[in-house]
């Protein structure tokens, strides 16, 4: 168990490309951190220069208070899951387990004693002299995991782990990735470019976009209180709604004024922190499920209500989605599946403005 | 049958057509591949048959032939008697043999190593090493015996198996070593990263992974080094003139051609008994090979 410290961490390729711009991060004994972002924005790089697979440009990295920059990957004691599960073809699920431990000449009582313990937690117990091959891929996951855990390392570190699964087993590999963690508790860094999987793993999600960290917190804070556009944006499904629009001074309170002069007027308790924004343009943002149909006896205050034309209604069951077009933007809105919504048809609306959020175009910062 | 109403390629129009002009096309090709394959087998055949023939004749009927020669009339196993109780022949055998495990042996311990490093370790000069390797194979051993002559001349080893086990790789090591890159190239990095973070050195990863995991590849380079080795005839036509260092090669060849005296019997009997190891070695390794080959090449 360990904590890891990523100091001003620089990855520069030659040619003089930077994947990762200096990022600084603190990991916690125990924390399940998770680095999500887009294709190329570095963290899947991160992910190998703490596992020592690439080698750190500058900076420093620390495992468990050790400077590690330049330890081989075998004396660093962490364990990867890839994202190909990267098991040995030609041995079988006992073997594949037991190698790490071989290597490292464990006495061989030892050795079965952890892979049975690691099989145990992972019911794999009836896989063991099967070869990868005979497996399916939510197995081969688990034979993958199992290896780390057999391990027991100060850090598990995961690779988009599963990405190459379908969907339901994604989910439920999700679980037991989750459930394993919980048993085990050794500090993990896991990687992914599923915002879903950030927000239902972590203890702690860290954003990244071109190489380096736009935010990090937990899960409901990355959700309710981004710092910036990109992570209001990446984080949430459907994305969230940004309309151009000014801010416009009303008498008192502050109105959010939409380019064909729709005015939504910002709640009383928000005046303050834009003031110095007044008449200028800015970016408003509302999430789908803040955009939803107008209910009897509503008592959410601030809310403004919009008459909108569905474009596409998308029913899912629990919820159903909206696409729409406001002022010339597309926006989405998740509504009750009981409304009757139909494409073409005027759909009454209401922007729950107490969850707004404006964001600086000059600076794409939340404010 | 009235079944066949209800078939949906009669409920379709055109369809029942379409199936029936595929069933055509597909006999058709068949009966090419078949008339091509079997054309193919005869013209392949038809040598080692020959041979396999005239080695079960006395010299009197190969000397005297009436009718078909294709026939034997009076087998006889006099021709192989002879050479087996020939302690001469049971020479060329033994240096064949010995010239043979120790090429493959040097062979594939130089080339697994080398294409491990060319295709795994990034280092200074690796690709244009690799690219070079391949380059040395193109280089044809009927012009390369010349300064070859002079060096095994000059290390003492004319007339002896040691220069051919010297020289032999020369041939075998660019191209297993290619080959072997290949092999080796198409296993995931993720493996060795995987075998890295496992606490396994390079060494540790190439025995424990990279050679089990190409095995089929190591086969089929172990199979091109006998086979290259084995059959190889410029060399030691070049460097061997003493009967009791020649391989089997030239060996046959040598002794059993006096002036324009052509032993044919024995001449067949000796290069059908030369032929045999490497069809042992095939038929053994073949299956292994073609085993590892398919083996995991679906989807588990």
């Amino acid at each position: 168990m360990a904590q890891v410290t990523l100091n001003r961490i620089v990855k520069e390729y030659e040619g003089g490309v930077q994947a990762v711009k200096g990022i600084d991060l603190d990991i916690a004994d125990h924390e399940f951190v998770v680095l999500v972002g887009p294709s190329g924005c570095g963290k899947s790089t991160t992910l190998r220069m703490i596992a020592g697979l690439e080698e750190i440009s500058r900076g420093e990295i620390r495992i468990a208070g050790n400077v590690v920059n330049d330890i081989p990957p075998r004396d660093r004691d962490i364990a990867m899951v890839f994202q190909n599960y990267a098991l040995y073809p030609h041995m079988s699920v006992y073997d594949n387990m037991a190698f790490g431990l071989m290597l490292r000449k464990f006495p061989k009582e030892e050795i079965r004693r952890r892979v049975e313990n690691a099989a145990r937690i992972l019911d794999i117990g009836m896989l063991l002299d099967r070869k990868p091959k005979a497996l399916s891929g939510g197995q081969r996951q688990r034979v993958a995991m199992g290896r780390a855990i057999v391990r027991d390392p100060k850090v598990f570190l995961f690779d988009e782990p599963l990405s190459n699964l379908d969907a339901k087993l994604r989910v439920q590999m999700r679980t037991e990735i989750k459930k394993v963690h919980q048993t085990v508790n050794t500090t993990t860094i896991y990687v992914t470019h599923d915002q879903v999987e950030a927000m239902t793993l972590a203890d702690r999600v860290v954003v990244m976009n071109h190489g380096v960290i736009e935010q990090v917190g937990p899960p409901q804070e990355l959700y309710h209180r981004p710092l910036t556009k990109f992570v209001a944006g990446f984080i949430g499904s459907p994305a969230m709604n940004f309309i151009p629009a000014r801010l416009a001074n009303g008498g008192a309170a502050l109105n959010v004024v939409l380019p064909g002069g729709i005015t939504l007027p910002v709640p009383e308790e928000r005046s303050r922190r834009y003031a110095a924004y007044a008449g200028k343009e800015v970016l408003f943002g509302l999430r789908p499920e803040h955009l939803t149909e107008i209910r009897p006896n509503d008592h959410r205050p601030n809310l403004a209500h919009l008459q909108l034309t569905p474009e596409v209604v998308e029913p899912m069951g629990m919820e159903t989605l909206v696409y729409t077009w406001l002022e010339g933007t597309e926006v989405s809105a998740r509504i009750d599946p009981a409304v009757a919504a139909a494409p073409g048809q005027a759909l009454p609306l209401a922007a729950d403005m107490g969850q707004m959020h404006l964001i600086d175009p000059q600076t794409d910062r939340v404010i | 049958m009235s079944a066949t109403a209800a078939t949906p390629s009669a409920a379709i129009p055109g369809l029942g057509r379409k199936i029936g002009s595929l069933r055509k096309e597909r006999r058709w090709a068949l009966i090419t591949a078949y008339v091509s394959l079997i054309v193919a087998a005869i013209v392949m055949l038809a040598p080692p048959v020959y041979m396999l023939v005239t080695s079960l004749k006395t010299s009197a009927e190969i000397s005297n032939p009436v009718g078909t020669p294709w026939i034997v009339r009076n087998p006889t196993l006099e021709n192989y008697g002879a050479l087996i109780g020939d302690p001469m022949f049971r020479g060329f055998f033994f240096n064949s043999i010995k010239v043979t495990v120790l090429v493959v042996c040097v062979t594939m311990v130089i080339s697994v190593l080398a294409a491990f490093s060319l295709a795994r370790m990034k280092f200074f000069g690796s690709q244009v090493l690799a690219t070079g390797v391949f380059l040395t194979y193109l280089v044809p051993d009927t012009l390369l015996f010349i300064p070859l002559y002079q060096i095994v001349g000059n290390l003492g080893l004319l007339n002896s198996t040691w220069g051919l086990v010297l020289v032999y790789p020369t041939l075998t090591v660019p191209f297993c070593t290619w080959i072997m890159i290949g092999y080796f190239a198409s296993i995931p990095k993720e493996l060795d990263e995987a075998a890295l973070i496992d606490g396994a050195n390079w060494m540790q990863m190439l025995t424990k992974i990279f050679i089990p995991v190409a095995l089929p590849g190591i086969i089929a380079a172990t199979i091109f080094a006998f086979t290259v080795s084995w059959a190889a005839f410029v060399y030691p036509t070049a460097f061997i003139t003493r009967p009791d260092e020649m391989p089997l090669t030239i060996g046959v060849v040598s002794q059993l051609i006096r002036g324009d005296t052509f032993a044919w019997g024995q001449l067949m009997a000796g290069a059908l008994l030369a032929a045999l190891p490497p069809v042992i070695v095939y038929a053994f390794l073949m299956d292994y090979y073609i085993a590892g080959l398919t083996a995991g090449a679906t989807k588990g």
